[in-house]
């Protein structure tokens, strides 16, 4: 049984999204994961930041964007928040290809890419307030164990 | 690692290849700049290729989208080569093939545009 956490701050700035995805892929490669879990936690990662500076601060770099990632055993829970705009309606902002931003040519994918590439996603927003995604994944060492 | 972006005009074909990390803070000079050429050289048809491409995100998609929509205006074709299995995924989850052509190279890409 292995613990393990870790907790990190940004400015909502555009340059952040690498450095955001690449912290946590940094943090939960010593979980040995494969190099196709590694590419799907990166990317949700860079969807979540992504949405938290263009959507929740407007692209606003007063913001700050804050990232917590657990970890035990093999199992992975991240939490992406920020104190911006919220969303209005989460399940219209589900809807693959939905964007309320099409003029900033959003794909509307965000939210698909993170339901697809995790095994459990929670979306707690209030208008005004600001946004939680909660992310959970079990790598695929245990499935092969558990077999 | 930030993103590369390599212009080559081929007649009416505008070759664009990537390197590094295509996210929403590299989209917006990949826009910029394959949008300028689109107008500035008369293209009518666009080759990516992505074979050194290292990360894409949603942003990637968006970008990659409005060029398609750019060029079908003006009649043009979209073509993708030398994309790797994560990129494969995002393009078959927001469902880009049914619009965008994927040819294994960029030399078959070329070839399909009739500029090889």
């Amino acid at each position: 049984m292995m613990k393990n956490e870790m907790h990190i701050q940004f400015s909502a700035l555009s340059q952040n999204e690498s450095f955001a995805r690449v912290t946590v892929a940094a943090f939960i490669t010593q979980l040995d994961p494969t190099m196709d879990e590694l590419t799907e936690i990166k990317t949700v990662v860079s969807e979540a930041v992504t949405n938290a500076i263009i959507h929740g601060y407007e692209q606003d770099p007063n913001g700050m964007v804050y990232i917590s990632v657990k970890m035990e055993d093999d199992f992975i829970d991240m939490s992406i928040r920020d104190q911006g705009l919220g969303i209005m309606d989460v399940e219209e902002a589900r809807q693959p290809l939905f964007t309320t931003k099409p003029e900033l040519e959003r794909s509307g994918m965000g939210f698909t890419i993170m339901e697809n590439f995790m095994d459990e996603i929670e979306i707690q927003s209030q208008p005004g307030k600001g946004t939680e995604i909660r992310l959970r994944k079990h790598l695929s060492k245990s499935k092969m164990l558990c077999n | 690692m930030s993103l590369t972006i390599h212009l080559e005009v081929k007649k009416d074909v505008l070759c664009i290849r990537l390197s590094g990390e295509l996210d929403h803070h590299s989209a917006d000079e990949l826009r910029e700049k394959a949008t300028k050429a689109i107008e500035d050289y008369e293209i009518h048809h666009i080759v990516l290729n992505m074979e050194k491409l290292t990360f894409m995100d949603s942003s990637g998609l968006g970008v990659i989208l409005g060029r398609y929509k750019q060029i079908k205006q003006i009649h043009g074709e979209m073509v993708v080569c030398a994309i790797s299995p994560a990129v494969q995924r995002l393009f078959e989850m927001s469902g880009l093939f049914k619009i965008i052509r994927l040819e294994p190279t960029e030399e078959f890409a070329l070839q399909r545009l009739g500029v090889a």
